[in-house]
C-alpha cells in the first residue's frame, strides 16, 4: 500500500541530469570557444573534481580538512615527473593514463598521512590536517630535486604515442581529456554516496559515538573516506599537472586548502551538486574577478563572511530551498522581496565597492594620479566628493537592504508556515 | 551453559572514586532485567561498561561466555549486545529510513563495502522497512531525524538498537521524559520488539519495572544489593531500607 505512494519516476530523472552534465561538458567548448574560455572550462573540470573529493570530506563526513592541497598537490608533482618520463623514454604510459598516476600518489599519501589524521575528529582532525600540510609544505621547499625550488617542474605533454591522432597539443583535447576525467569522476564519487560506507560515512558526520554502537569503527569509516577523497583529489592534480605543463611548490600551500575549504563552503557542503557551482565560482573569481579588481580577496573575503552568517548551506541550500518554495507554488509571492533585496543590495556594493577601490588606488597606483575608474564613473581619491559620494550611496544602500530585508524575512517565514501546513495537510490526508 | 550475560566483581573508578564497587551479576538467556536504584547509583556507568564505552577497572564481563570488558563497543556489538541512550542519540540529518538501514548493514555483512548500491540491498531495505512497521515509524519513512517529535525520535532510538539484530538490548532509562499514556503503549513496544531477547533496562518508573522484568538488579552506591524477582526484591528488607522503603519510592510502589 504505502509503496504506492512512494513510487518515484527516480531512475529517468537521473538519466536525464547524467545526460544532461554530459552535455554540457562536450558543449561547452562550443558554445565558449574563444581561448580564455577553453582555459577556463578545463581548470573548471579540474576544480570540480577537486572540490567534491574535498566535499567527501568536509559535507559528508564531517572532516574539516585544512590540507587537502596535499593530495591534489603531490598527485600534480608524481604526474609531472611521470610525463617527463614519458618524454625521456624511461616510461612507458599514455599521457591520457597521466592523471590516474596523480590519483595513485594522492592515495597513497592518504593512506600514509591519513593514518594519522584520521585517528581523531572534529578540532583535533583539523588541526592535524594544518599539521600535516605545514609538513608537506615546508618539504616542498628543502626537496627541491623532487619539487623543483622556486621555479618548480615544467614538463611536456606532447610526449609518448599519439592515440588516434590525439597528441594533446592543442588545448581542447586537453580539454576533453579533462571533461571525461570529470564526467567519469564526479558520476563515481556521487556513486559513492550511495553505497553502504558512504551512508555509514554520514552517520559518522552526525554522529560519530552512536556509529560505534552499531558495529562500525568509526576510525576505519574515516580512514577509508580520507583515502577514497585522496584518490579523486589526485587525479585533479594529475589533470592539473598536464593542463598547466608546470607544477610549483604553491599547488601543496595553505592557500590552495584553502580555496578548496572556502569554495566548497560557498557552493554547499550539505548537497552532493554544491561543490560543482563552488568550483565554478573558484575559477570565475581567480581568471576573471582578479583581472577586473586588484581587491578581489577582500570581496571574497566578504562574500564568504556573509555566507557563513546567512547562508551556511552555501549557494547549493538557497537553490534547493527556493526550490521548494516553486514547488508549492510560492515563488510569486516572493519575487518582489527578492527584486528590492537585489536592487538594494546593488546600491550597498556600489559605494563600498567604490570606496575599496579608492583605498586600493591610493595604497597600490596613487602614482598612476588621483583618479580611479569604478563601474563606468570617475572617482577622485583626493576630493571629498568622492568619498561623501560614496559614503552617501552605501549608507542608502544599506538602510533600504535592511528594510528590504526585513520585508524579505517576513515573507519568507510566512511561506514557510504554510508550506509546512500544506505538508500537514497533506500527510493527513494520506 | 553459559549465560547471556555476566559480570564478575566488576569495579570502575574515575580518578580515585570507586564508582562501582564489585558488582556480581548473571543474566540468564531471553530474562528482562530492569535495573533501578536511586540517581547517582551508577546505573548508567554499568551501562557503560558492558557496552564499552569505557573499560572496568578490573573484573571480567562476559557476554554469551566470551570476555568483552577490554574490547571497544563496536566490537561488543558485533557479538551481539546492542544498546540506546539516555538522552536521544540517532542521526539527526538522516531521514528515519537510512537511521535503521545503518544501523541493520554491519549484522548482514555489508561492513565498510563500497561497491554496492544501498539501493540494490534487497536483505537490508526489507529488514529496513520491516522494522519501521515494527516501531509505528513506517508513515515518517523519509523524515529526517531531528524534525521527529519526542517519542518518535525515542521510538527511533528503539528501532537502531535492535536493528542489528543483538541478542542482548541494553535500554537506558527508554521511557525518561515521556508522559504517562506514551509510557504505557511504549513499554508494550519494547516488549513487542524484544520478544526472545534478553534485556537489560534502567528505569524509574516502579509500575512499569513490575509490569516489564522478570527479574529486578537494586543498584545502590555502585553495589548491586539485590537481584531477584520483582515479589523477592520488594519483600527484600534491605532493599527496602535501602530503597524502596525511601517515601519517595514508597509513594511509587504504592502507585502500583
Amino acid at each position: 500500500m504505502a509503496a504506492v505512494y512512494k513510487f518515484k519516476p527516480y531512475n529517468v530523472g537521473r538519466w536525464v541530469i547524467w545526460s544532461l552534465f554530459a552535455l554540457v561538458l562536450v558543449a561547452s567548448p562550443l558554445v565558449f570557444t574563444n581561448n580564455l574560455s577553453v582555459t577556463m572550462l578545463a581548470q573548471m573540470g579540474i576544480a570540480i573534481i577537486a572540490c567534491l573529493s574535498y566535499n567527501m570530506l568536509l559535507g559528508q563526513g564531517g572532516m574539516l580538512s585544512f590540507g587537502h592541497a596535499v593530495y591534489t598537490g603531490l598527485g600534480s608533482y608524481m604526474a609531472i615527473h611521470a610525463l617527463n618520463a614519458v618524454s625521456a623514454g624511461q616510461l612507458n604510459i599514455p599521457v591520457s593514463l597521466l592523471p590516474i598516476v596523480g590519483g595513485l600518489t594522492g592515495m597513497g599519501f592518504a593512506i600514509l598521512l591519513g593514518w594519522v589524521t584520521t585517528r581523531k575528529s572534529g578540532t583535533t582532525f583539523a588541526m592535524i590536517t594544518l599539521g600535516v600540510a605545514e609538513l608537506v609544505f615546508a618539504m616542498s621547499l628543502m626537496f627541491s630535486e623532487f619539487f623543483g625550488g622556486e621555479a618548480g617542474v615544467s614538463g611536456n605533454r606532447v610526449a609518448g604515442q599519439p592515440f588516434f591522432g590525439i597528441t594533446y597539443g592543442p588545448q581542447i583535447q586537453v580539454y576533453y581529456l579533462i571533461a571525461a576525467y570529470t564526467f567519469v569522476c564526479v558520476a563515481l564519487m556521487y556513486a559513492f554516496t550511495q553505497t553502504p560506507l558512504g551512508r555509514i560515512l554520514n552517520a559518522v558526520r552526525d554522529n560519530p559515538e552512536r556509529v560505534e554502537f552499531i558495529g562500525y569503527n568509526t576510525q576505519r569509516v574515516r580512514y577509508m573516506a580520507f583515502i577514497i577523497s585522496g584518490f579523486f583529489a589526485g587525479i585533479a592534480g594529475g589533470l592539473a599537472a598536464l593542463n598547466f605543463e608546470i607544477v610549483t611548490a604553491e599547488v601543496v600551500g595553505a592557500a590552495r586548502s584553502g580555496a578548496y575549504l572556502l569554495f566548497t563552503f560557498l557552493g554547499g557542503a550539505t548537497f552532493f551538486f554544491g561543490p560543482i557551482i563552488g568550483a565554478i565560482l573558484m575559477i570565475i573569481a581567480f581568471v576573471l574577478l582578479s583581472e577586473l579588481t586588484k581587491a578581489w580577496l577582500l570581496y571574497l573575503g566578504l562574500v564568504f563572511l556573509f555566507m557563513v552568517m546567512y547562508a551556511p548551506g552555501g549557494i547549493a541550500s538557497l537553490i534547493m530551498m527556493n526550490l521548494r518554495v516553486a514547488m508549492f507554488g510560492k515563488l510569486r509571492q516572493i519575487w518582489a522581496s527578492y527584486l528590492g533585496l537585489g536592487v538594494t543590495a546593488i546600491v550597498m556594493l556600489a559605494g563600498a565597492g567604490a570606496m575599496i577601490e579608492m583605498v586600493y588606488h591610493l595604497q597600490l597606483n596613487s602614482a598612476l594620479g588621483d583618479t580611479v575608474k569604478f563601474m563606468g564613473a570617475t572617482l577622485n581619491t583626493k576630493s571629498l566628493d568622492s568619498w561623501f559620494g560614496s559614503a552617501f550611496v552605501m549608507l542608502t544602500g544599506l538602510g533600504l537592504f535592511e528594510l528590504a530585508r526585513r520585508q524579505f524575512a517576513r515573507d519568507w517565514s510566512e511561506i514557510q508556515t504554510d508550506i509546512e501546513k500544506e505538508i500537514k495537510r497533506r500527510e493527513t490526508a494520506l | 551453559m553459559s549465560y547471556a550475560l555476566e559480570l564478575q566483581d566488576v569495579r570502575k573508578n574515575f580518578g580515585k572514586t570507586e564508582i562501582i564497587r564489585g558488582v556480581n551479576l548473571a543474566v540468564n538467556a531471553g530474562e528482562r532485567v530492569a535495573v533501578i536504584g536511586p540517581n547517582g547509583a551508577g546505573k548508567s556507568t554499568l551501562f557503560n561498561l558492558i557496552s564499552g564505552r569505557f573499560g572496568p577497572t578490573s573484573g571480567e564481563i562476559l557476554l554469551n561466555g566470551q570476555a568483552i570488558q577490554n574490547k571497544t563497543p563496536y566490537e561488543i556489538n558485533r557479538m551481539g549486545l546492542s544498546r540506546s541512550f539516555q538522552i536521544t542519540n540517532i542521526f539527526p540529518k538522516l531521514s528515519v529510513f537510512e537511521n535503521l538501514r545503518c544501523a541493520v548493514l554491519w549484522s548482514l555483512g555489508y561492513k565498510y563495502s563500497f561497491f554496492k548500491f544501498l539501493s540494490g540491498l534487497k536483505d537490508a531495505n526489507e529488514r529496513t522497512d520491516e522494522l519501521l512497521d515494527m516501531i509505528h515509524l513506517d508513515k515518517k519513512r523519509d523524515v529526517l531525524a531531528v524534525n521527529l517529535t519526542y517519542a518518535e525520535q525515542r521510538a527511533l532510538e528503539i528501532g537502531v538498537t535492535i536493528a542489528g539484530g543483538s541478542d542482548v538490548i541494553l535500554l537506558d532509562e527508554p521511557t525518561a521524559g515521556m508522559s504517562k499514556s506514551e509510557t504505557s503503549r511504549f513499554i508494550q513496544l519494547i516488549k513487542d520488539v524484544t520478544v526472545g531477547k534478553t534485556l537489560l533496562t534502567v528505569e524509574h518508573d516502579m509500575g512499569v519495572v513490575f509490569g516489564l522484568a522478570d527479574k529486578i538488579a537494586v543498584v545502590v552506591y555502585g553495589e548491586v544489593i539485590a537481584f531477584d524477582t520483582p515479589e523477592a526484591v520488594r519483600a527484600n528488607a534491605k532493599v527496602q531500607e535501602a530503597y524502596l522503603g525511601s517515601p519517595v519510592a514508597d509513594s511509587q510502589v504504592g502507585g502500583h
